[in-house]
């Protein structure tokens, strides 16, 4: 059954990308030792929780047909925001939620406008990028802000015990977490299947008699919603709201939705591809890091291995056509 | 006139009488034919045509028309015949060749860049440069003597394409063409958006060209303009010429006579049904652009045909009723209830479906799976609180895939990969899965198999047995005399005439369809 193959590779094609490089990465000698650590995974999964649960917002963004390049502005942001709430004494519950509410309600904007307006995806969020940058800047009057040292938002990143594998932060199970909830909600649930139908085909869906305009308005929200998550993990990584982190995080986040399968054009791609593809660039980077690579070569190496996954999924899907 | 190119050899200069004396044609075919897989499009053609003259080439919708003309143009090889150009064997091997050896087509749809000007247009592809540097003196010289050529030296080459009427666009396009100094000219409906006036300048510039020497082969349903405009005529039925003569002296119910022409077998199954009242009326309803008054009544268990030509407004009321055009007039009344448009999701809960007439455009998400294709409008009885579950999925999709007899590895196959007739099946199901009441299908048969269509038949003729209302838009009246209890006919968008069908004939639904043209009905806004 060649259907059924090309369905599994579907699913596993990924997983074989990440063992690939990690198996690439095993070819050093030198290298192996400091790689294939507990502490080093500790420090990969760390690294992975930003990209990874903005990626979860991105897939059911691009799953949809659509893009948003507010990302790394919305981190910024939002980072800045929550620093600013702890050190205005609220409660850490309080600023956490008004963190990730934070997101939502932009990406609920950058929704309106898109459905409402019926405008490109592309522009609307450039220019939410824009702006949002901005008012992060204004939010901290350029400078970082720190959060309080004692504040419990520090700790869901913080790395207890360094040197070994567990326990790992938070951050990591609240991702993992996440993402189970949203490859439910994505294969499980009807706003889930009309994300994938409007991005599949948008006349299709609304002969269908999808509302597509109401749904692109939750897509974008729910997907704020994450990306407020991640600059709350940012914060919490630094302990700092710094308004000019995560330039180019979009970017990222991007290819990790792209490497794991998903196309640019709708109507296809994994939440767990998603978890994949930020996994194999946050290895590459640790990985060419131990090797004592320069980052130039990571850079390089990253931007092969984009085209690559993508080149290598669209061989696939035209021998299927 | 534009500088001569060389490779022709006898072009526009060589008047027709010459020609015709040596008795060689402009351009001859010979029992051409050409087959798509299974499907005999062309089974022998034959046509003839003198320099300067305008010939109309008259058949049905799939006669065959459009696969001929695409032999011509060089985009289809034939499988058998012979093409001469000029008495010389004419074998082009894709569009360009066929438009450097002289043979020229002008498509319904234009095809110019909007946003370019005239200038740029006309000469797009042979644009005048020196070094890659354009000679835009030159080019605009060019352009107006193409343009002189058609008696339009009134348009702009500056301004952009965009700003012109369509009418005017179509000048454009003519003139892109003639600088190729084609022998052949090949219009394909080329009065099916301009008004009457429009019509009257056109047909002016074609006398013109013929005059200059060219062959125009003429493509219309309009027999009455073929009639004011062509010297001859060729009638294809199935793939086959089916008789030839001068225009003069023939009544247009000859010409009928010989597009009709075939038995209606019996390839229709029909399902007994009982009608029941009225579900649906529709009272002058407008849309926009079409249909400009369509009024209808349509009872419970009743298939209502729509007959008429392409861009007679038929989808366009499809379209308008179920939420997916703009409403622009008139009233409906829907199991009682005075109607006045809905979304499409409103019209899905109460019932009403629609099957587009593109399929793959609009009717189906190709690279998703036929379950959820089947599936999608109705996600309700495959949910366990609120979560879709996989298990029901399966059996519902099974289910269906079984009823609509649909012909897949399983219900996760992307609904792409099937054949275009169980894609159809797949497209319908989705319809009687979601329990519609009235079912409007819009050629649900066009382009699939002999054996496709009819389980499609029985599918409808069951949803009728059920007392569901279907109204059945179709271009190919075997099928709708067939299938259906009512036959009604629109012609350039309004409903012209409604009756049961044992009461019409083929040939009285042409000419209901062809219609007297109206002013009023032919001066509406031309498409886009």
């Amino acid at each position: 059954m060649p259907g059924l193959v090309r369905r599994w590779l579907d699913v596993v094609g990924p997983f074989l990308g990440l063992l690939l490089v990690l198996g690439l990465l095993a070819l050093s000698e030198e290298a192996r030792p400091f790689i294939f650590t507990g502490a080093n995974f500790k420090v990969v999964l760390t690294q992975t929780v930003i990209v990874a649960i903005g990626a979860l917002g991105m897939t059911l963004v691009i799953v949809s047909g659509g893009i948003d390049l507010s990302v790394g502005s919305v981190v910024a942001f939002t980072s800045v925001l929550g620093a600013r709430l702890l050190v205005a004494g609220v409660h850490p519950a309080w600023a956490v939620a008004g963190v990730i509410a934070a997101g939502g309600i932009i990406g609920l904007l950058n929704g309106a406008i898109i459905a409402g307006l019926r405008m490109l995806p592309f522009i609307v969020t450039l220019g939410m990028m824009g702006v949002v940058r901005g008012a992060a800047k204004w939010l901290s009057n350029k400078q970082t802000v720190s959060a309080p040292e004692d504040s419990p938002v520090n700790a869901i990143m913080a790395r207890v015990k360094p040197s070994e594998l567990l326990p790992l932060p938070h951050g990591v199970w609240i991702a993992v977490a996440l993402a189970a909830l949203m490859a439910v909600v994505m294969n499980r649930t009807i706003f889930g299947r009309h994300a994938f139908a409007i991005g599949s085909n948008e006349a299709t869906a609304r002969l269908c008699g999808i509302r597509v305009r109401w749904t692109k308005l939750w897509i974008y929200g729910l997907a704020g919603l994450f990306f407020g998550t991640s600059g709350l993990m940012q914060l919490s990584r630094l302990t700092q709201g710094d308004p000019s982190v995560a330039v180019g995080l979009e970017l990222d986040i991007i290819a990790a939705v792209v490497i794991g399968g998903a196309s640019l054009s709708g109507g296809t791609g994994s939440v767990l591809g998603a978890m994949i593809g930020a996994l194999i660039m946050a290895v590459l980077r640790n990985g060419t890091n131990q090797l004592g690579w320069e980052t130039y070569v990571q850079e390089i190496l990253i931007g092969v291995v984009i085209v690559l996954a993508v080149g290598v999924d669209r061989f696939r899907h035209a021998r299927a056509r | 006139m534009p500088p001569r190119d060389s490779r022709s050899n006898c072009v526009s200069a060589t008047s027709p009488r010459t020609v015709a004396e040596t008795s060689v044609a402009r351009l001859r075919l010979q029992g051409i034919r050409k087959a798509f897989g299974a499907t005999q499009a062309l089974r022998g053609v034959d046509l003839v045509l003198q320099p300067g003259e305008v010939h109309a080439l008259i058949g049905e919708n799939g006669a065959g028309k459009s696969t001929l003309m695409k032999v011509l143009s060089g985009a289809h090889a034939p499988d058998a015949g012979r093409i001469e150009l000029d008495g010389q064997r004419f074998e082009p091997s894709d569009p360009l060749d066929a438009r450097r050896a002289g043979v020229a087509m002008i498509y319904q749809e234009l095809n110019l860049a909007p946003h370019l000007s005239v200038e740029e247009n006309i000469l797009l592809g042979s644009t005048p440069h020196r070094w890659g540097w354009i000679h835009r003196r030159e080019r605009a010289a060019r352009a107006r003597e193409a343009l002189a050529q058609l008696g339009a030296d009134d348009i702009p080459t500056r301004a952009p394409v965009s700003s012109l009427t369509v009418a005017r666009q179509q000048l454009v396009e003519i003139a892109r063409a003639l600088l190729a100094q084609p022998k052949v000219l090949i219009m394909d409906e080329p009065t099916s958006s301009l008004t009457r006036v429009d019509t009257e300048n056109l047909f002016r510039v074609i006398r013109r060209l013929a005059a200059s020497g060219v062959a125009i082969v003429y493509i219309s349903h309009f027999l009455e303009e073929c009639q004011a405009l062509c010297s001859r005529w060729t009638v294809l039925r199935d793939g086959e010429s089916v008789g030839s003569g001068p225009m003069e002296g023939t009544p247009v119910e000859e010409i009928i006579r010989r597009m009709v022409g075939r038995d209606v077998q019996d390839l229709y199954p029909r399902t007994p049904h009982e009608l029941g009242p009225t579900v649906l009326e529709l009272r002058q309803l407008g849309g926009r652009p079409k249909p400009e008054s369509v009024s209808l009544s349509l009872r419970r268990g009743e298939i209502l045909g729509i007959a008429g030509l392409v861009g007679a407004g038929r989808t366009e009321t499809l379209r308008v009723l179920f939420g997916l055009d703009a409403w622009r007039g008139g009233e409906a009344f829907l199991e009682g209830r005075v109607d006045r448009g809905a979304e499409p999701c409103e019209r899905l809960a109460h019932g009403m479906g629609l099957l587009s007439e593109d399929r793959k455009g609009e009717g189906l998400l190709l690279n998703r799976s036929v379950s959820e294709n089947l599936l999608m409008t109705r996600l309700g009885p495959v949910t366990r609180l609120g979560w879709v579950s996989p298990r029901r999925v399966r059996e519902q999709a099974g289910r269906w895939i079984g009823a609509m007899e649909v012909k897949t590895a399983g219900p996760e196959t992307p609904v792409g990969h099937l054949s275009g007739g169980n894609q159809q099946k797949v497209a319908l199901g989705r319809l009687l899965y979601h329990d519609a009441r009235i079912l409007l299908l819009d050629e649900p048969t066009r382009g699939i198999d002999v054996g496709s269509k009819a389980s499609i038949y029985r599918r409808i003729g069951e949803a009728a047995r059920d007392g569901k209302s279907v109204v059945f838009v179709s271009s190919y009246l075997p099928e709708l005399l067939g299938v259906c209890d009512t036959v009604a006919v629109m012609s350039r968008g309004r409903l012209v005439a409604s009756r049961p069908a044992s009461e019409w004939t083929e040939h009285e639904i042409i000419a209901a369809a062809i219609g007297q043209p109206e002013p009023a009905a032919t001066a509406g806004k031309p498409l886009s």
